[in-house]
């Protein structure tokens, strides 16, 4: 079985971001970038089920910079077998390469790489959408299950197990199909030192998006990218009772 | 222009954020009908006739319906688009997982999310974990949209005579079967729909220790929530979670306990009306956005508070 893990640069999770002042983006000048952390989760499945024998080779892309490279050099470093990267200087956080055309994009490589099975994350952490995977599938007519904390494959049968709203819901999948990574399906590893060397070697090919037939043109135009409203702080009490008397006689929430 | 909302629903009742959902929608304007898809659903869609706005229910009943899989649904959504300027859904884990299925089908950019209607075209989103707001405009003919239910009024559940119309559903794909469903039962309110939440975090230290944060919420007719640390550490089951990455709530009143305020926590309540941090660290980031901060030790302070109110 043959794993494909498309991942996405983005800005690190621990950097406090700041909105540009003319309203045009967010700045992601000299800030530290990672793998997506829900990508970074699909890598580790992908990979623990390449070491339990079940799939025989993991293959990273993303769509990105240059730079991107290191993205996915980190998780070959994690135990990657090979990487693509769709170049391209269009931004890729807002405004930029929208899901569709990263499901575009994807697809038009599945036809050539032809996996069993992808695994990706449920939304990238700089632009929020939850899109790609299940337009992914829609595009391939695959079965798709999202936001998986449970991945079952037994037998050439697909067990996934989903957190929704009101709990957990089990579906078994058709293959191939497209799964969407939830927070609590791994904890990824870190890679080791001699593993990041290993990972240099490894085959990395760079693409154009031209040479897939997919237009990056956006469809979604960005007005204006504004601070959140800021809530200021409030006071501190001092005891329950001073507590309970706000919320009755100021707040009046009880 | 005319909006298509899909409905959630348990093929009992309607679930409250496609009230919100029929709320945004509003704001866009035109006429607005409800697609109830499910098995045996029809009282859904008579509830969903009774809502005020709504001029037209789509009824697809067929058993293949009953639970809300996403390659059943998607395509009926696209068989109806043409009808339509706005398909809607509600941003849930049910909508994220079906519209932008149905948006690919359709060629169309989905916009997820949104929290505010400028224009039929031109709407506001979260990005960034709610760090930046996008205000974005759609040149797709047919907009394809998920609503965050918290930032909309809910459409009221009376004064509306939709009509109800039956649409007969293409046989289900193979893709995909329902195995099964395990899904908290809970007397308390919805966590996204309920007035007061208490949430614990992980200074709760323990799933016994949760108890206290229960029989608060109890007191208080509230919901229950937890932070994503209290989910990972396995105090709770993980549709507790309030956060970014869980649910997002704006209760009128919430009362974080034992919370430190990660960012992503912040994200899924901050815009609560009245907001009660209690936690030990006089430091903890909560305290910065809490209306009312009580430095205390939470097994001291959340039992007395609950013998008191």
């Amino acid at each position: 079985m043959k794993i494909l893990v498309p991942i996405k640069r983005v800005v690190d999770f621990n950097v406090k971001i700041h909105v540009k002042s003319n309203g045009s983006g967010v700045d992601l000048a000299n800030v530290k970038m990672s793998i997506n952390p829900f990508d970074e989760i699909a890598v580790e499945e992908a990979i623990r089920l390449k070491e339990s024998g079940k799939a025989s080779e993991v293959i990273i892309v993303t769509i990105g910079p240059e730079k991107a490279q290191e993205q996915i050099r980190s998780a070959m470093a994690m135990g990657a077998d090979r990487g693509i990267l769709v170049k391209t200087d269009a931004p890729i956080d807002l405004a930029g390469v929208e899901p569709l055309a990263v499901a575009k994009t994807l697809k038009a490589l599945i036809e050539k790489e032809k996996p069993d099975l992808v695994i990706m994350g449920k939304q990238s952490i700089d632009d929020d959408f939850s899109q790609t995977g299940q337009m992914l599938a829609a595009l391939l007519g695959w079965a798709q299950g999202t936001f998986a904390s449970k991945l079952d494959i037994n037998d050439g049968k697909i067990h996934v197990t989903r957190e929704i709203d009101g709990g957990l819901e089990t579906l078994e999948l058709s293959s191939p199909a497209i799964i969407t990574t939830d927070l609590r399906l791994n904890e990824p590893r870190y890679a080791k030192l001699p593993d990041i060397m290993k990972a240099k070697k490894k085959q990395l090919d760079i693409i154009e998006p031209p040479d897939l037939g997919v237009d990056y043109t956006p469809r979604l135009e960005i007005i204006s990218v504004n601070e959140p409203p800021v809530r200021k702080g409030g006071i501190k009490v001092d005891s329950v009772d001073a507590l309970i008397d706000k919320l009755r006689n100021e707040a009046k929430v009880i | 222009m005319s909006i298509l909302i899909l409905a959630e629903h348990d093929n009992k009742t309607i679930k409250s954020a496609t009230l919100n959902t029929i709320g945004a929608a509003s704001q866009i304007g035109g006429d607005i009908h409800v697609l109830v898809a499910g098995a045996n659903c029809d009282a859904v869609a008579q509830e969903a006739a009774q809502i005020a706005g709504v001029t037209k229910v789509i009824k697809a009943d067929a058993a293949s319906l009953e639970h809300p899989i996403a390659e059943n649904i998607a395509p009926i959504l696209v068989d109806l688009a043409s009808n339509y300027s706005h398909i809607l859904a509600p941003a849930t884990t049910f909508g994220k997982n079906i519209l932008p299925r149905a948006a690919a089908l359709l060629d169309t950019q989905q916009i997820s999310d949104i929290i505010a209607v400028e224009s039929a075209d031109t709407f506001k989103r979260p990005v960034y974990a709610g760090n930046a707001i996008a205000t974005v405009k759609s040149s797709d003919a047919i907009k394809l949209i998920t609503v965050r239910g918290t930032t909309f009024d809910a459409a009221a559940t009376s004064g509306g005579s939709a009509s109800i119309e039956d649409y007969n559903a293409p046989e289900a794909t193979n893709l995909t079967t329902f195995v099964k469903a395990e899904l908290s039962v809970s007397e308390r309110p919805e966590l996204t729909a309920a007035k007061i939440v208490v949430s614990g975090g992980r200074g709760v230290g323990s799933e016994e220790n949760f108890a206290i944060i229960e029989k608060l919420a109890d007191k208080l007719g509230a919901a229950i929530g937890a932070s994503r640390a209290a989910v990972d550490a396995g105090y709770v089951p993980n549709d507790y979670q309030v956060g970014q990455t869980g649910k997002i709530v704006a209760p009128d009143l919430y009362i974080a306990i034992g919370i430190s305020g990660a960012i992503q926590h912040l994200a899924g309540m901050k815009g609560s009306k009245t907001i009660v941090a209690i936690n030990k660290d006089a430091d903890a980031p909560i305290f910065a956005i809490a209306d009312y901060g009580l430095v205390a030790d939470l097994f001291d302070a959340v039992p007395e508070l609950t013998e008191k109110l």
